[in-house]
């Protein structure tokens, strides 16, 4: 895998023109330098942004996502005392009372939103670029950038982190309130999902080639 | 301006899924399925149906916001004392008791926003039907606002579940989750649903004289 045949592969495979998702205006394609962002004409939409960093330093930034992640999840958020008496809750458990209270609904709506689908996304985007480094596609790469696409707008771990402030907030009226670091681990994640929020998946379609073993494990 | 062309108009179509350019198969008014070839996502001019579905969650969800906010969404009970809570009466809580900057942010995230998409899709979808060709340019922007900030409504949800998970300290102190944070869960899915069912294309339909 040299840098010059993969570099002529991927402006092959570059097409030259760009539809405007948001209103179906037909672009002709320039190459964009780092940082770039190419607007609609029409109607100002996004069309597409060359990211400023490099596969490595991204894939760097997802394992970071990754290990935050597990620390988010795993370590009590917040803990309340009241009257010499402590109670912490971690994520699970936030989960686990909203199943046994009769509110179902939220306890599968905060496991997928906050849980499932974070977790989701981060893997296969750790995947994909693990691969994406010398321009391959990785194994599942068809399936697995059509589901990115579709997990979309169903994370919300930066809508919790400002939950949890809202919660310590209106805790703090009655109880005593110690931080505990799952706050500060998310807090952590929530810049690292806004520096993702900027990436444009879709470049990875151009950027890797399909090789000749897509039905291998 | 009619050096824009639209794709639909040169017989292209650009997959919704992972943005190939692919050519219109045969007739461009058939229902035939096509699908892209890079992605092996459906390809369609539009999306299809556009306006019935986003209707349709459209006014479910508003069917749902009514018990959201006319239902108390929390219940706090200390030393026998109860308390219900709707996410109004939360808001005025936060706004006296604790800071009136967050108070503003739970108002904007919990009332402004879900009222901003039913009056935004509806506003689209009508003057879409229509073909209108009043300012385009802005209501493909307020599409995008919310699209964009649609999902943060659902901040109250986790301020209940999370108050619920922390404060259980017996007869001393408890709080409870109560069946309006259910409704406003589902509205704010259905809403968001609604979103992505419709197309924004359809602004850039209809009558063309008129535009910028």
């Amino acid at each position: 895998m040299e840098a010059s045949s993969r570099d002529i592969a991927a402006a092959a495979a570059t097409p030259a023109l760009l539809i405007c998702e948001q209103c179906d205006t037909v672009h002709s394609r320039r190459p964009l330098a780092k940082g770039e962002v190419a607007e609609c004409a029409r109607c100002g939409a996004v069309l597409e942004r060359c990211r400023g960093m490099s596969t490595d330093a991204t894939l760097a930034l997802v394992l970071t996502a990754l290990v935050v992640f597990a620390q988010a999840t795993l370590w009590p958020i917040v803990t309340l005392g009241l009257n010499g008496q402590y109670v912490a809750a971690t994520l699970w458990d936030m989960i686990r009372l909203m199943w046994f209270d009769h509110s179902q609904v939220v306890a599968v709506l905060a496991a997928a939103t906050l849980f499932v689908f974070p977790l989701a996304k981060t893997l296969i985007l750790g995947w994909l670029l693990l691969y994406a480094r010398s321009g391959r596609r990785a194994p599942g790469f068809r399936t697995l950038m059509v589901g990115l696409h579709h997990l979309g707008p169903w994370t919300m771990s930066e809508v919790f982190v400002l939950g949890a402030l809202v919660s310590i907030v209106k805790a703090h009226l009655y109880f005593d309130v110690i931080p505990d670091p799952g706050i500060y681990a998310y807090a952590a994640l929530m810049l690292l999902i806004t520096l993702f929020a900027g990436m444009d998946l879709t470049r990875l379609w151009d950027e890797t080639r399909e090789e000749n073993v897509e039905a291998a494990p | 301006m009619n050096a824009l062309p639209r794709a639909d108009a040169l017989g292209l179509i650009g997959c919704h899924v992972c943005g190939q350019v692919c050519r219109a198969a045969g007739d461009e008014e058939g229902d035939g399925v096509q699908s892209c070839p890079r992605c092996g996502s459906t390809l369609h001019r539009r999306k299809p149906a556009a306006y019935a579905r986003t209707w349709a969650l459209l006014i479910a969800a508003f069917l749902m916001y009514i018990p959201a906010n006319v239902l108390p969404i929390m219940r706090t009970a200390s030393l026998g004392d109860i308390d219900d809570n709707t996410i109004l009466s939360g808001v005025v809580e936060l706004w006296v008791k604790g800071s009136p900057g967050l108070a503003v942010i739970v108002f904007c995230a919990s009332i402004m926003v879900p009222m901003l998409k039913f009056l935004a899709l509806g506003t689209l979808l009508i003057s879409c039907r229509r073909g209108s060709g009043w300012a385009r340019r802005q209501r493909a922007k307020l599409y995008r606002l919310v699209e964009l900030i649609g999902y943060w409504s659902m901040l109250d949800v986790f301020v209940v579940a999370l108050l619920t998970a922390l404060v259980r300290f017996g007869y001393f102190s408890l709080v409870e989750p109560l069946p309006g944070v259910v409704y406003f869960g589902l509205t704010v899915v259905l809403t968001m649903f609604a979103s992505m069912c419709f197309d924004p294309r359809l602004i850039w339909d209809g009558k063309e004289d008129s535009d910028d």
